[in-house]
C-alpha cells in the first residue's frame, strides 16, 4: 500500500492517460451528432494536452509547460463562451443541434 | 556665317498648335481656336518665308545652301549605324516648304469658313495641325530614316482626317483603305532604307550621293533594287499604279483635306522622294524607264477614268493621280526639276480646284453630283471665275502656270530618246483628256441652266473666298518663272536640265523643238476643251448617246476598270477567305482556344473530383484534418528505412528513463 503511494507513478502512464483522453477528443468529436457533446469533445481533447504539459512541466523541473496550460485554459474559456454563443444562435435559427444538418457551408 | 534659320521651328510651331487645340481644344471658345490654329501655319509660314529670303538674298544675313542643322542629342547608335535627327535646308526642300506651309495656310484660312458649322471644329484644325508638322519633318529631312518618320505621320494624319466622319462608314472605310494601301508602300520604302544601310552604312542623303559619286561601279544590281523598293512607297504614297486606288476613295474627307492632303501636298510626297533620292535613280537606267512608264501608264489610265466620272471630287482625284503621273514621268526621264516644277505649278492649281469644288459642294448643301449642277456661273462669280483660272491652268494652256510645267515635262521625255517620243505622246494624249474632262466639269457645274431649280445657291464667306482668289493668282503666274531659271535655281539638289541635244530629229521649220513642242501641246489641249465644248454646250445629247452607242467602253471607264473589283477578287477576298479559314478556324479556335479548352477542362475536370471534399459536413472536415494531422505525424516521427528499430528504440527509451 504505502510501497503503491511511496513509488513515483511512471511518466508513461500520464502520457498514456493523456493520449487516451486526447483521443477519446478526437473520437467523439467525429462520431458524436450533437453540437454540444462536440464541443465537450475539443475540451477534452484541450485538457489531454494540458495533462501532457503538467507532465513535462513536473518532470523537466520547468515552469514554462504549467505556464502554457494557463494559456490553454484562458483559451479554452473564452472558446466556450463564444462556442456556446455560437451555439444558442445556430439552435435559435435552426432549431437542431445535429452537425449533420448544419452543412450550409456546401456549394 | 549662316544665319539662325530655327528650322525646326518650322514643324515644331504646327506641333504645338496640334497639342493646344487637341488637348485643350473642345474646352476653348471657338475665336481662340481659330486664332491657334492659323497662327501656327503663318509663323511657320513665316520662318521658310524668312528663310527663303535670307537665300535669296534679299535680307543681308544671306547664307548659302543647303543649311544643316542637327539635334545635338545623339538619337541612334547602334555599332556602325550612327543617325543623327537632321534637318537639311536645300534648294528643294525650301521650295517644297514654300509649297507646304503657303498653300498649307491657305487652306486652313479656306477651312475656317467650310467647317465653321462642324461639330469637330477643333479636332479638325488639331489634324491639320499635325498633318503640317508630319509633312514639314519629310520635307526638311537630311536623311531617310527622318523622312520616314513623317512619310508614316502623314500617312496618319491623311487616315485619321479622311475618316474625319467616322459616323459615316464609307469615310471610315476609307480611311482604313487608304492606310492599308500606304502600308504596302511604306514596306517597299522600309526594305529600301534596310538596303541602304546594308550597302552604303548610311541613310545621310548626301553621304549616299559622295559614296555613289566615288565609286563609279554603283550601277544596276542593287542600286536598281533599292530604287524600285522607294518608287514601291512613292508609288504607294504618291497614288501610282497599281496602288492607286485609295485616292479616289479618300474624298470622302472633308473637301478642304482632300484639297490639302490628297492633292497639293502630302500626295507629292512620293515625287519628292524621288526628287531627293535621285541619285540613286541616276544610277540605275533600269529603275528610271519603271518610274517613267509607271508615271505615263498612271497619267492616261487615269484620266481616262476622269472622262465619265459625275462626282465633282472623283473627277478631281482620277485628275490629281493622272497630274502625279506626270510628275513621274518628269522624274522618269530624270528631268526632276520639271517634275517639282510640275508639283508646284499643280499645287497651286489643284487645291484651288478642290477649294472651288468644295465652295460650289458648301453652296449647294453638300450635293457633289455634277448631274444636279449647271448654271451656277452667276449665283458663284468669285468660285466661278478662280475655278475657270484653274481649269485653264491645268488644262495647259499659254500662259497659265500649267502650261509651263507641264511643257516642261512633256519636253523632257521627248529628247529622251525613241522610248521618250512615246512617252511624250502618251503625254501628249493625256493633256488632250485632261483638258476634256476638266472642261466638261466645267461646263456641267457652271454653265447652261440649273438642274435642281430647288436650290438656292449661296456665296461662300470670305474666309473661303480670299484663299480662292489667291491660288487662282498663283495659278495664272505661277509659272511664269519659267523651267530655266526654276532648274537653275534647283540645280545643286537635284541635278541641270537637261539640254537640246544632238538626238533630236531635224525640225524643217526656223523654230526650236520646244517651241514647236508647246504649239503642239497647246493645240491639243484646246482640242480637248473644243469636244468638250461641242459635247456639253452645244450638243448636250451626245454623250448620253455615245454611252449607249458603246455600252462595254462606257460601263469599264465608269467602273473605273473595274480594279477595284478586281484587287477584292484577287486581293481581299483570298486574304479574308485565309483569315476566316486558316487563322479564325485552325488557329485561333483550334489551336489557340483548343489549348485554352484543354487547361480550362484539366482544371474543371480535378475540381469536379476535389469538389467532393467540400461536403459541407462538419465531421468530414474534422476526419481529414485528423487523418492529415496524423500522417504528417506519421511521416515525421518514422523514418521510414528504419521503422521497426526506431519504433523500439523510443519504446526502450522511454522505459528506461
Amino acid at each position: 500500500m504505502s510501497s503503491l503511494l511511496s513509488q513515483e507513478v511512471p511518466l508513461s502512464w500520464y502520457l498514456l492517460l493523456s493520449a487516451a483522453l486526447f483521443s477519446l477528443g478526437v473520437v467523439g468529436f467525429l462520431i458524436k451528432r450533437n453540437l454540444i457533446t462536440v464541443f465537450m469533445s475539443i475540451e477534452l481533447m484541450l485538457n489531454g494536452v494540458n495533462l501532457s504539459f503538467v507532465t513535462f512541466a513536473h518532470q523537466w523541473h520547468a515552469v514554462k509547460g504549467q505556464i502554457f496550460v494557463f494559456f490553454v485554459m484562458m483559451v479554452a474559456a473564452a472558446e466556450a463562451a463564444v462556442g456556446l454563443a455560437i451555439i444558442i444562435a445556430v439552435f435559435r435559427a435552426r432549431a437542431t443541434l445535429a452537425v449533420d444538418r448544419i452543412d450550409l457551408m456546401k456549394l | 556665317m549662316n544665319a539662325p534659320f530655327h528650322l525646326w521651328l518650322i514643324p515644331l510651331l504646327p506641333f504645338a498648335g496640334f497639342l493646344i487645340n487637341g488637348i485643350l481644344g473642345r474646352r476653348l471658345p471657338k475665336w481662340l481656336v481659330t486664332t491657334v490654329a492659323l497662327l501656327a501655319p503663318l509663323a511657320a509660314f513665316g520662318v521658310v518665308l524668312n528663310a527663303a529670303l535670307g537665300v535669296f538674298g534679299f535680307i543681308p544675313a544671306a547664307s548659302s545652301l543647303p543649311i544643316t542643322e542637327t539635334c545635338p542629342l545623339p538619337w541612334i547608335n547602334a555599332g556602325i549605324l550612327h543617325i543623327d535627327f537632321t534637318f537639311v535646308l536645300d534648294q528643294l526642300s525650301l521650295i517644297m516648304l514654300l509649297v507646304v506651309t503657303g498653300v498649307g495656310f491657305l487652306i486652313h484660312v479656306y477651312s475656317v469658313g467650310y467647317m465653321g458649322d462642324d461639330k469637330g471644329y477643333a479636332r479638325y484644325f488639331s489634324y491639320l495641325n499635325l498633318f503640317l508638322f508630319f509633312m514639314t519633318v519629310l520635307v526638311l529631312a537630311g536623311n531617310a530614316l527622318v523622312m520616314f518618320i513623317g512619310w508614316e505621320g502623314v500617312g496618319l494624319a491623311s487616315y485619321l482626317l479622311i475618316g474625319f466622319w467616322f459616323q459615316k462608314k464609307s469615310a471610315a472605310d476609307a480611311g482604313k483603305k487608304a492606310f492599308i494601301v500606304n502600308r504596302i508602300g511604306d514596306f517597299g520604302f522600309l526594305i529600301g532604307m534596310f538596303l541602304l544601310v546594308a550597302n552604303f552604312g548610311t541613310l545621310t542623303f548626301t553621304e549616299i550621293a559622295t559614296k555613289l559619286g566615288q565609286d563609279p561601279g554603283w550601277n544596276g544590281g542593287v542600286v536598281t533594287v533599292i530604287a524600285l523598293c522607294l518608287m514601291l512607297g512613292a508609288a504607294g504614297k504618291s497614288a501610282q499604279l497599281p496602288l492607286y486606288i485609295w485616292l479616289p476613295d479618300a474624298m470622302e474627307g472633308p473637301t478642304p483635306v482632300s484639297a490639302l492632303i490628297h492633292a497639293a501636298t502630302m500626295v507629292t510626297a512620293g515625287v519628292y522622294m524621288v526628287a531627293r533620292t535621285h541619285v540613286l535613280f541616276d544610277h540605275s537606267p533600269f529603275a528610271l524607264s519603271v518610274v517613267a512608264i509607271i508615271g505615263a501608264a498612271t497619267a492616261i489610265f487615269a484620266a481616262t477614268i476622269a472622262l465619265v466620272q459625275n462626282d465633282i471630287k472623283r473627277v478631281l482625284a482620277y485628275s490629281t493621280i493622272s497630274q502625279l503621273g506626270y510628275m513621274f514621268l518628269g522624274c522618269g526621264v530624270a528631268a526632276y526639276s520639271a517634275a517639282i516644277f510640275h508639283l508646284m505649278t499643280h499645287a497651286f492649281f489643284k487645291a484651288l480646284l478642290f477649294m472651288a469644288a468644295g465652295s460650289v459642294i458648301h453652296a449647294i448643301g453638300g450635293e457633289q453630283d455634277m448631274r444636279k449642277m449647271g448654271g451656277l456661273r452667276k449665283k458663284l462669280p468669285v468660285t466661278f471665275w478662280t475655278m475657270t483660272a484653274a481649269t485653264i491652268a491645268i488644262a495647259g494652256i499659254w500662259p497659265f502656270a500649267g502650261f509651263f510645267s507641264k511643257d516642261a515635262i512633256l519636253y523632257a521625255a521627248f529628247l529622251h530618246g525613241p522610248g521618250g517620243v512615246a512617252l511624250w505622246f502618251v503625254g501628249v494624249l493625256t493633256a488632250l483628256l485632261t483638258s476634256f474632262y476638266m472642261a466638261r466639269l466645267w461646263y456641267m457645274t457652271f454653265m447652261g441652266e440649273s438642274r435642281s431649280p430647288e436650290v438656292h445657291p449661296h456665296e461662300s464667306p470670305w474666309s473661303m473666298r480670299v484663299p480662292l482668289v489667291i491660288l487662282a493668282l498663283l495659278s495664272i503666274c505661277g509659272g511664269w518663272i519659267g523651267i530655266e531659271r526654276f532648274a537653275g535655281f534647283l540645280a545643286p539638289s537635284v541635278g541641270a536640265r537637261a539640254a537640246e541635244g544632238g538626238t533630236v530629229p531635224y525640225l524643217p521649220f526656223n523654230l526650236s523643238w520646244e517651241f514647236f513642242l508647246s504649239i503642239i501641246a497647246v493645240l491639243v489641249a484646246l482640242e480637248g476643251w473644243l469636244i468638250a465644248d461641242k459635247l456639253y454646250r452645244r450638243k448636250p445629247s451626245r454623250p448620253a448617246q455615245w454611252a449607249a452607242a458603246l455600252p462595254s467602253g462606257y460601263k469599264l471607264l465608269a467602273n473605273k476598270y473595274y480594279i477595284d473589283e478586281l484587287y477584292g477578287a484577287v486581293v481581299v477576298k483570298p486574304l479574308l477567305g485565309f483569315s476566316k479559314f486558316v487563322l479564325e478556324w485552325v488557329v485561333d479556335y483550334g489551336i489557340l482556344g483548343g489549348a485554352a479548352w484543354l487547361l480550362g477542362g484539366i482544371a474543371t475536370f480535378t475540381g469536379a473530383i476535389l469538389q467532393r471534399w467540400q461536403s459541407g459536413n462538419l465531421r468530414s472536415y474534422a476526419a481529414w484534418l485528423a487523418a492529415g494531422a496524423a500522417a504528417v505525424l506519421l511521416f515525421l516521427l518514422v523514418p521510414w528505412a528504419t521503422v521497426l528499430d526506431n519504433l523500439s528504440a523510443i519504446h526502450l527509451g522511454m522505459a528506461g528513463h
